[in-house]
Order: C-alpha cells, then structure tokens, then sequence
C-alpha cells in the first residue's frame, strides 16, 4: 500500500509545525494573551467617579464635603500650587476655586473634564436651591455585543487568520528554498500541485484549532458569543485563511533568505495591523483614505467575522467582503504560481 | 565500444555541454559517456564545473548549450510527464540538500518513498544504508555521516537504475566515508550505474570504473584509474624536501638525469619525482645530495596516484587547487 505524496506532504508540514514550541506559541498562545489583556484592560467598568479638587480656603471645605457626596465625583481641597499640579497631570479632571463668582478650571479638551464640569455645576446649583423644570426616569441598558471585548475578539481572529497563513506558508517555503529540500523535490516526481496543496491542508487543520481556541476563550472569560450560525463562521474563516494562504505563497514565490521573506511579510501586514480595524474602528481614518482601507484583504474579513459573530449576519449579506478577500487570494495565487521559483 | 554496447542506449550521454553563470563558466564544453552499470567518478578540485554538469544531467539545470541523453531519454522543461516517468528511474542525492530537522528518519524515507510509483519498503531502504537503529531518531539528532546516509537512502528508495552522488562523502570521517562507500557497492552489486562527483582522489580510485578530471569546466582526462595512473610514465613517486629550502640548489635537469627518474615537479615547499624504479632512483638521489652537502628535511614514497596525475595535468594539488 503506497502512502499518498499529498498526505505525507501535509503530514511532514504539520509535524514540523507542532514540533516547533515558538510556533505553537505564536499561532496559539499570543492571540489568547492579546485577547485576554485587552479584554482586562478595556473592559466596562461602571461609571467611575470622577476626582475633582476644591481649593482650601474658608467656602472651600463645605464644597468639597457637598461635591463629595455626590455619587459620581470624589473631592478633596488642595493648595493652590498642589491643585495646579493634579490639574496639569490629569489627577483631578477639575479644580473649584470658592469665591463670588465661582471658578472651574479645566481642561474643555479632555472628556472628563467636560463631564467633571456638568456634575459639579449641577451638585452646586442644586445645593443653591435650583429646582428641575422636567421630570426624567433613567433606563440603563448594556448592549450585548456593544462592549470593546465584543469588537476585539472578531479582528484578532482575522488578524490571527492573516498572521498564520503569511508565517505559516512563507517561512516553511522559503525555508525549504534556502535548505535546498525545494530543490530536492523537484530532482523527485513529486507534483507541483502537491506541493502546494500541503500547504493549504495542513493550514486548514491548524485553522480549526485556532479559531476554536480564541472563540472558545473569549466564550470562556468574556462571555463573547456568536450571534450568527456556525457554518457561516466557518466557512468566512475559511476563505480568510485560503485568501491569505495564497498571499503568503505570493510572498514567498521569489525570497531566497528568511530575511528578505520576513521584511515582504511585515510590509504586507504592517499597514493591515493598523489600517484594517483590528484594535479600533477603521472609520477613525479620514474619508479619502476609506476606499483604500476598505479594499484590504483584512478590512473586508474583519468586516465579514464581526458582521456573523456581532450582528448575526447570514452569509447572503456578505457578499462584498467575501468578495474582496476572495478575490486579493485567488490573484496572489495565480501571480505566485506563475513565478514561483521551484529550485 | 563493442557493437553490442552501442546497441543499447547508454545510462548517461551527453554532448557539448555549456553553463556560463554571467562571466563564469562554470561547464565549458563537456562530453560523456557513461554504460549502464557502470561507477563513473567526475573528480576535480572546488568550482571545476563537477555541480554544474552532475545537475544538468539530473534534469535540475537547463545548459546553455549541449545535449543530454538520460536512459535513452531527454528532459523537457522540468516537470512534464516524460520528465516524471524518467525521475521515476532515478535516485539523486545533491550536495547541499538539509532534510527537515523535525522530521524523523523513517518519516523522511517515507515522504521520499510516496513520490515514487515503484519503491522499497522504509525497512529495505534502511537496511540498505543501515540506518534502522535510528528509525525512530530526528534528522537534526543524527550525525554527518548518518544524514548523509538517509540523503542516499532517499535517493535509493526509488530503486533506481542510475543513482547520482553529489559529494556525498565530503566532510565525514574515514569510517562513515567507508559505510558510504559500502551502500554504493552494494547498489552496483544489483547491477545499478552510478555517477558520482568527489575531490578525494581515494574515493575516485575506490569506487569509480572510470574516472574524467575536470579542471575548469573541462574533462582534462579520462580513462580508468589504472590507466590514468599509467599515463604517468611510471607507478611511483617519490618526495622530498632540503632543509634549506625548495632545493633551489638542485638542478631538474640534474635531478631528471637520475636513473629511472620520468619526470621532475618543483613545488614551493618539496619537489616531487615520478619514478618508475624506487629502488634505483632514491639511492641515486641520496648520493646527488650527499655531493651537493644538502639537508634532507623529508623523504617519502608512494605508489602514484589520481592525485599526482591531476597535479601533473594542471600543476596544482587537488586539494588545494
């Protein structure tokens, strides 16, 4: 019973993948991380209280206790040279000076400060007998899928997609270039197409494994769900790595050094890291750079996993993204078939 | 050649073979022609042209000009159906090839083996170049002489008619050379050609029914060991070395008029005497130095070999040519 070239080939490629430490760690083990200190650090805390400080003079140490007590701010009196100083250093978001008139000094700049701003004129007129003219009831709602974890968890799988497909196929290919085995292989009648395919093979067995590891993670300690069908996750994730398995192969068609390989990935996903709305919204770039940012391979996936995992999306309703990452794979593959260097 | 011989085709024919890399060239006009079940050595000093000619004729570097004839075939581009159905015959070890580090040695053979229509087991091979202690070992853990085995044993696996060598022994030690030597005799005991390329002239007169020195991307010589060495004149040579120096004092013609002396190579450091009777010419040397007053610093003898008629075609030592 003869072996299958393209099954010994796919083997090969995966053992050296999962016989690599730093590689399982890059692919696996880095998404997570990233996941999980983001997560920490964006995560949505309540409404936080606001410091603000009151400088010390007769009026001020009733101020202070007043503004104190309101729910939203913290108060202290200070100095004025300590109070300045809190000030310049976003300590404090405000500082009252007592007095006839009185004297907010803030920052209008930050956010905070704006918000310091309305609570403590508020806590002060009212304390000074101004009533409401209206009745309000508030209603406090959290959106599932409106938190930052929410938006994050979909762009570090598609930027996850993008890494692994680039290093995964461009580093064993060029790889095998240096070390001669590409040129080995072609003293063999092993096929071309075989060659190839391993790669795509052994790329979509690793790809189950990673993205159920950080879907299932974000499950796990941050309650990220998916709001669209499964199958529509797997098959977008799926064109993504393909897509980007078949840039990786372009990448990789010439380079004859690591060195020279490492520099084309980084010039390829350096400008997608920040451009493609992997962190942050992408719409934060200006208009006339909205064209080109939308028409990268990791714009329009991103788009497409936050579309199924957020809003629930059918694949129907993905269309142009789907298109777009399809279309960046299947060009590179084809300009990658054609000059690749087989020796 | 017999009448019969030219009947049917050869294993390795090739004509006016050409490979000029810029200003280079690296192969400058090379014929050969190589019978089935024949070991045939191409030896020669770094940058003879040795690579170059070995990887046109597997296929792997297209000539500039030239024609090539692989068991009554002919290559196309590279990766046609004829060029597959002729590396199905083939077995290639190349000199720089490093097999995958994480790869264990029966994964290896069995990813070689998979390519092949018609192959040895994983167990045949590896006992062909007695690697089956280290079946289960990765490629990186195994020693040079080891990895260059497995490199053989991946060539073998197809079990082919004509097998190529590229070096396979440079940088090991005398006795993994030895193994290696032992799995090529084997392999021509089944009746296998084998073409291989070596700078120790020892592996060539070990080995090789025939040998071609090349020297700057020409064949300077070829012919069979013994009668290369015979081209020599005569089957000794004897060295040595003044104390003072190359023995400027000595004269060649002096040193050439010795009896049984055929010829005389001056070099920096010793001169060198091809002789045909040790017996007459080293007394008659002694007694040359002696009335000259000289100081020996080195005497030796030795039977001639590749080497010298490598140094006596071009005037360089082979391995440091």
């Amino acid at each position: 019973m003869r072996d299958h070239p393209l099954i010994q080939l796919t083997l090969a490629r995966m053992r050296e993948f999962y016989r690599e430490p730093e590689a399982i760690f890059w692919v696996f083990g880095f998404p997570i991380v990233m996941a999980f200190a983001l997560g920490i650090a964006f995560r949505n805390r309540g409404p936080e209280e606001l410091r603000v400080g009151v400088l010390r003079s007769g009026e001020g140490e009733a101020i202070a206790r007043l503004l104190d007590q309101s729910p939203q701010l913290s108060a202290a009196e200070m100095d004025p040279e300590e109070g300045r100083q809190a000030l310049r250093s976003g300590r404090i978001a405000l500082l009252v000076s007592p007095g006839s008139p009185l004297v907010y000094r803030f920052d209008p700049s930050r956010e905070e400060s704006r918000l310091a701003r309305l609570e403590v004129d508020e806590t002060i007129q009212r304390s000074r007998g101004r009533a409401d003219a209206a009745t309000v009831e508030e209603q406090r709602v959290t959106e599932p899928g409106s938190r930052y974890i929410d938006f994050l968890i979909p762009g570090l799988l598609g930027m996850n997609l993008m890494g692994s497909g680039l290093w995964g196929i461009g580093f064993s290919v060029v790889q095998a270039r240096t070390k001669k085995l590409l040129k080995r292989f072609m003293a063999t009648p092993m096929k071309r197409s075989h060659y190839l395919s391993s790669f795509i093979l052994s790329r979509l067995f690793f790809l189950c494994v990673e993205v159920a590891a950080l879907i299932g993670f974000g499950w796990w300690i941050f309650g990220v769900g998916v709001h669209g069908s499964i199958v529509t996750l797997a098959l977008v994730t799926i064109l993504g790595s393909l897509s980007f398995a078949g840039i990786g192969m372009l990448v990789a068609s010439r380079a004859r050094t690591i060195e020279a390989v490492s520099g084309l990935m980084n010039l390829v996903m350096l400008p997608m890291w920040i451009l493609s709305g992997t962190f942050f919204s992408y719409a934060r770039f200006p208009e006339a750079m909205q064209p080109f940012v939308k028409a990268l391979p990791l714009t329009a996936l991103n788009d497409a996993l936050r579309a199924v995992m957020i809003d629930g999306a059918s694949l129907g309703a993905l269309r142009v993204p789907c298109a777009i990452v399809a279309g960046w794979g299947l060009a590179s593959f084809v300009v990658a078939l054609r000059i690749f260097r087989w020796r | 050649m017999s009448p019969l011989a030219a009947e049917r085709p050869a294993a390795i024919r090739c004509s006016g073979l050409v490979k000029h890399y810029g200003e280079v060239k690296a192969v400058n006009g090379v014929d050969l022609l190589i019978q089935k079940g024949e070991c045939f050595g191409l030896l020669g000093p770094n940058g003879a042209g040795k690579t170059t000619t070995i990887e046109i004729l597997e296929g792997l570097t297209l000539p500039d000009a030239g024609e090539v004839e692989i068991l009554g075939m002919r290559w196309g581009s590279g990766h046609t159906r004829s060029d597959h159905a002729l590396r199905e015959r083939l077995g290639i070890q190349l000199q720089e090839t490093q097999l995958a580090d994480k790869l264990t040695v029966e994964e290896t053979v069995r990813l070689f083996r998979s390519f092949y229509r018609a192959a040895h087991t994983v167990e045949e091979v590896l006992g062909l170049v007695q690697l089956e202690e280290k079946r289960k070992a990765w490629v990186g853990k195994l020693s040079g002489g080891q990895k260059q085995r497995l490199a053989v044993a991946c060539a073998l696996v197809s079990r082919p008619e004509l097998l190529f060598l590229d070096e396979p022994t440079t940088g090991l030690d005398p006795q993994s050379r030895r193994q290696l030597w032992d799995v090529v005799g084997r392999f021509r005991a089944q009746g296998g050609t084998v073409l291989l390329t070596t700078h120790y002239m020892e592996e060539a007169e070990r080995l090789c029914d025939r040998v071609a020195i090349m020297d700057h991307g020409k064949v300077i010589a070829l012919d069979s060991t013994p009668r290369l060495i015979a081209s020599l004149g005569a089957e000794h040579v004897v060295e040595f070395a003044l104390a003072d120096g190359a023995g400027a004092a000595l004269d060649a013609a002096q040193l050439g008029g010795l009896p049984g002396v055929r010829a005389v190579r001056p070099a920096a450091d010793r001169t060198a005497l091809v002789v045909a009777e040790v017996h007459r010419a080293v007394p008659a040397l002694l007694a040359l130095l002696e009335r000259q007053g000289a100081q020996l610093s080195m005497l030796t003898t030795h039977h001639a070999t590749l080497e010298d008629v490598f140094v006596s075609l071009t005037g360089r030592q082979l391995r440091d040519a």
